[in-house]
């Protein structure tokens, strides 16, 4: 086995965890971290030439969501914190309306335990099953949701197995019997277009990293008339809605990044979807290997497998010997060492759960890649399917 | 400074494992572990004159589970089984230049496999 040099290309596969800040939206948003440095809230012209840029970015935002006007983008520090803003904010605003709140069972862990939380504080909480593909089950979805449920939360599309979930018909089910939709659009957005009143969404989570902006910014579409209030105490900024000293240089970073994404998503993803296909359609030659989440509703940049007898662990750790940085969903690569919900959702049994491996496309990928790539899974899978007792 | 990934020790064993696979017909076979966990192990030895001559293993599992069982073999081999049995979870951890600590349970699997294949051997001694 050759272990890694110095001077091995290194391949990224993981752009659903960290992605770098796009160097043209570096230089935009440079200036705010050193000469343009002024506080918002500030009168004087420094503050309002920072306040200025914030709202120029809150435009951008709202255009790459259509969103009906800038007044409904909220900036926050992280995705995670819009969700809890989005999900708490609108359950305890309007509790007089109902306790009853609603997500499936594939979210981003900032929801799942959001949703725990309001069921320690009196709320009911209900979880919509996934079939196989990790698709919501629409008559699951019907049959729980009520005139009490307050929000509900279904994400665009899941970062694990990359399935896209049909949002304008849980959006009609929403809001023929229930109130608020919540949608968690970090893994769509900038793979695919995102229009929130086409959709037809109440609430909807973006992160600036994840469209190749500054980590350290994230930002909730909040639809005119929804009632909401913050979960932050402070100053009031963001309407009132998240207290706290604007991060000016990711805020203007988000907004350029999707600025740019709204302008270069078409190509790109369809660039991307290239290499994707032929990942699977090449992966999925290996013995006992098999696609996670759905073959066609499926994001552009996304594929995701799990391989009989080995552990998604061994995996990460083989492919990183060969400069390759990939995700898996193996309970062995967190520190609860519990299996992933998402692949225990789609009906993996546990031992199947453990041998995933998640990979997520972006800009520095190309077909040229491919077979390197599939070389070091076939040696990789070829070497622990060698040391597991459960190949007979 | 808290450990952060493996050690360069951890690594290497997991990428050139040493005494990998079975022993047909071994004079000790232990098994611990439930791919339901997400680790199993499977430790085979050969005994001459209560000393482990030969030993095996084959694992499912993560980069530790593989580095451990790895280690746990080198530690045994050419051992008194009454000293093999000695090995503890901490020995195994100890060679291996430390491991995360939520990966400890790895080293204590690792050390039950051996145990159990040496009780194994002396249960059928008995016979």
């Amino acid at each position: 086995m050759v272990l890694k040099g110095n001077n091995m290309e290194k391949i990224y596969l993981d752009y659903a965890s960290g992605v770098p800040i796009d160097s043209r939206v570096f230089e935009f948003a440079k200036p705010y971290l050193i000469k343009k440095f002024g506080n918002p809230s500030s009168l004087y012209n420094d503050g309002v030439e920072a306040k200025n840029a914030v709202e120029e970015s809150r435009v951008k935002i709202a255009k790459f969501i259509n969103a009906e006007d800038e007044k409904t983008i909220i900036f926050t520090g992280s995705a995670t914190e819009s969700n809890n803003l989005a999900i708490r904010g609108t359950a305890f605003r309007n509790i007089s309306t109902g306790k009853e709140v609603l997500t499936s069972a594939i979210e981003h862990i900032s929801v799942i335990n959001c949703m725990k939380d309001l069921q320690k504080n009196g709320f009911s909480f209900s979880i919509i099953p996934v079939d196989s593909f990790g698709v919501v089950d629409l008559k699951k979805l019907e049959d729980l949701i009520t005139k009490n449920t307050i929000v509900t939360s279904i994400m665009y599309a899941n970062n694990e197995i990359g399935t896209i979930e049909p949002i304008k018909e849980i959006s009609k089910i929403v809001h023929e019997k229930g109130n608020y939709l919540h949608v968690d659009a970090v893994a769509a957005a900038g793979r695919i277009p995102i229009d929130v009143q086409k959709d037809g969404i109440d609430l909807l989570t973006l992160s600036s990293n994840d469209l190749y902006g500054p980590k350290g910014a994230g930002a909730l579409y909040v639809k005119k008339g929804v009632k909401i209030q913050s979960v932050l105490l402070g100053g009031g900024q963001e309407r009132g809605l998240r207290s706290g000293t604007e991060n000016v240089f990711a805020i203007v970073g988000m907004g350029d990044a999707a600025n740019t994404a709204m302008k270069e998503m078409k190509n790109e993803s369809n660039r991307l979807l290239k290499i994707r296909d032929k990942l699977i359609s090449e992966i999925t030659k290996i013995d006992q290997t098999y696609l996670t989440g759905h073959p066609i509703k499926r994001l552009p940049h996304h594929a995701s497998f799990r391989f009989s007898y080995i552990e998604g662990e061994s995996i990460l750790l083989n492919m990183d010997m060969y400069g390759i940085q990939i995700a898996t969903g193996s309970a062995c690569s967190h520190k609860t060492l519990e299996p992933s919900h998402v692949l225990l959702s789609i009906g993996l049994k546990h031992e199947e759960a453990h041998g995933s491996m998640v990979i997520t496309l972006g800009k520095s990928n190309n077909l040229s890649q491919v077979p390197i790539i599939v070389k070091a899974v076939k040696e990789t899978v070829n070497r622990l399917r060698k040391l597991s007792p459960l190949v007979k | 400074m808290a450990q952060v990934g493996y050690s360069k020790k951890v690594m290497e064993h997991f990428m050139n494992p040493r005494n990998v696979g079975v022993i047909k017909n071994p004079d000790g076979y232990g098994k611990i572990g439930n791919p339901v966990c997400g680790d199993l192990m499977e430790i085979f030895i050969k005994v001459k004159d209560d000393i482990i001559t030969e030993i095996k293993f084959k694992t499912f599992g993560c980069g530790s589970a593989i580095a451990t069982s790895s280690m746990v073999t080198e530690l045994a081999k050419g051992k008194h089984v009454d000293d093999a049995m000695k090995i503890t979870r901490g020995d195994v951890a100890d060679e291996l230049e430390g491991l995360p600590p939520h990966k400890m349970h790895c080293s204590n699997l690792a050390a039950d496999a051996l145990h159990e294949a040496i009780k194994n051997y002396k249960n059928k001694k008995k016979k």
